[in-house]
């Protein structure tokens, strides 16, 4: 399942990205961007999904990749901004937004930490034509602070504060990042994690049942938990 | 006596150093595991690590976005006085936090559980914390500072006597497969295990055993000691690695520290302190010399005391012939 050779395929791209780019991605190939990206998390979308807030910009002509990240910043007496580090934060938690997302945004990729579900990709992302990369760790949040040349602009800051608000950057060499779903919506971190099962079930092996189990081991809130 | 203002400078360039420079310990734990990591992605994600660990240190800047909860860990010499007294001290490393935020820059990670309120500093209700402990004979205080990722690879359970030994390693694994996937625990990890205690204490003494413990240091008890490195080999047994991803890097080590508990319970939590371990120490003398290092020193033998007195370890030595 590693790419051929132990050596891993790298591309670099372009933001925003061209379908076509994007047919080529191959399951854990590493990828470097160019152009255009901005930041979205919990605050952004809850505002706009959640909330019904029109995006403080025509989201589709800024760019069509969306970075799940809060960076490591801070505000300039002056109005510029330092951009120390830079890495994602973990994206299923924003599942509950991403079939709006995708019909509001006109995305194309996001990036993020640790991907989505399979179910999230074959059901979401498929039929959008969107691909999902994550970053590496993590964090590579020095060699992605490196990647970052210019805050274009930052929306909603005095709303939603650094950590939540909408960042807009220009790229250039950002990376390293993984393919985690291709086009045709397979996930990376789920065909490992299949392959990896028997191993740990012979972990397990032998060790005697816990005293008292817990809720969140069974859906049954009628068993009792001894 | 020990200048507030030295206070609050030490507490901001251990603010800086937690944050940029990567622990000599945990770096060469990471080193030898790639050299034996089976997966070839897995590979690729630690000499990432590693290529990013250097560049945080030629930018001086931060060596992962979510830079954490700055907290701190104050070891106060029994001999040792702080001008202004402890008040004035926790206003320095208030006052630090804050500032190291804004210039560093780290990234404002602290807000309001409810309102989300976010003065981007850091700071606010009940942070950062700080804890205390001390220490007999000493003239000096050890400010040490831990910037912990808060989400994932953390969890706690009671467990009873009866569920020995095969309970705490079904719950080390549990922990491990649960977060290690997608690498959400960002392992490898040193994973920090707090055993017995109250269930609050259980929850402390893992995260300082995860936290405040280099790669390599060993319980002292040799019977903990060999549970550490038994844990250690399974974490690592699982065909799991970085990012989960198959392979087989999960725990660069395995620290365990133990509290008098229940005669009931067994309260047991796990930690993973991640790819991104910050943590500081500087040592503060009273004729002013500030000596750092990333070696908290934490677990003294005072820490660690069993008997109702306090007897030093060569004192204990000497009396038992």
């Amino acid at each position: 399942m590693d790419a051929a050779g132990g050596k891993l395929k790298s591309v670099r791209l372009t933001a925003p990205v061209r379908p076509e780019d994007l047919d080529a991605l191959e399951l854990g190939a590493v990828v470097y961007l160019d152009g255009v990206i901005y930041t979205g998390r919990e605050g952004f979308y809850q505002r706009i999904i959640g909330d019904g807030q029109a995006p403080p910009v025509d989201l589709a002509s800024l760019s069509n990749v969306n970075f799940h990240c809060s960076p490591a910043a801070s505000r300039n007496d002056d109005g510029t901004f330092t951009v120390g580090a830079v890495t994602a934060t973990a994206s299923f938690r924003f599942s509950k937004w991403i079939e709006a997302w995708f019909a509001l945004s006109g995305c194309k990729m996001i990036i993020g930490k640790g991907g989505m579900s399979e179910a999230d990709y074959k059901s979401y992302f498929v039929p959008n034509g969107a691909v999902y990369l994550t970053t590496v760790g993590y964090g590579t949040g020095a060699l992605l602070g490196r990647g970052i040349k210019r805050v274009r602009d930052v929306h909603w800051l005095d709303e939603l504060g650094i950590a939540q608000a909408m960042w807009v950057f220009e790229v250039e060499n950002f990376g390293p990042l993984l393919v985690d779903c291709d086009r045709a919506g397979n996930s990376l971190f789920e065909v490992h994690n299949r392959a990896m099962k028997a191993k740990i079930e012979a972990a397990y092996e032998g060790l005697g049942k816990p005293a008292l189990a817990r809720f969140g081991e069974t859906d049954d809130r009628g068993e009792e938990l001894i | 006596m020990i200048g507030k203002d030295a206070v609050e400078e030490t507490a901001y360039e251990l603010t800086a150093r937690a944050s940029i420079e990567i622990p000599d310990d945990y770096l060469a734990g990471v080193e030898k595991m790639a050299e034996t990591e089976e997966g070839d992605l897995g590979r690729f994600v630690l000499s990432s690590m590693l290529e990013n660990w250097e560049a945080a240190k030629e930018d001086r800047r931060a060596m992962c976005g979510d830079t954490g909860l700055p907290r701190y860990y104050v070891k106060i010499g029994n001999e040792a006085a702080v001008e202004g007294g402890f008040i004035a001290l926790e206003a320095a490393i208030r006052r630090a936090t804050a500032r190291a935020t804004h210039e560093i820059p780290l990234r404002p990670n602290r807000v309001h559980p409810l309102w989300r309120t976010d003065h981007n500093n850091n700071v606010g209700i009940n942070a950062p914390e700080i804890e205390y402990s001390f220490e007999p004979d000493a003239e000096w205080i050890d400010i040490t500072t831990v910037h912990k990722g808060g989400l994932f690879g953390t969890d706690y359970r009671m467990l009873f006597p009866g569920d020995g030994i095969d309970g705490i390693k079904r719950f080390f694994l549990d922990v491990l497969v649960s977060f290690g996937k997608r690498g959400l625990a960002c392992q490898p990890a040193i994973v920090g295990v707090g055993l017995g205690g109250s269930k609050d204490i259980s929850m402390t003494l893992g995260k300082q055993a995860a936290c405040l413990r280099p790669v390599g240091d060993r319980n002292p008890d040799p019977a903990i000691a060999e549970l550490e490195e038994e844990l250690k080999a399974l974490g690592n047994s699982i065909g799991m690695g970085p990012m989960g991803f198959v392979g087989s890097s999960m725990v660069v080590d395995c620290h365990i520290e133990v509290g008098y508990t229940h005669t009931g319970g067994m309260p047991i939590s796990v930690h993973c302190f991640c790819l991104s371990s910050r943590r500081a120490t500087a040592r503060m003398f009273m004729d002013g010399r500030v000596e750092h290092r990333t070696d908290p020193k934490w677990f003294t033998p005072y820490m660690r005391r069993e008997g109702v007195e306090w007897t030093p370890p060569a004192a204990s030595l000497k009396a038992s012939g």
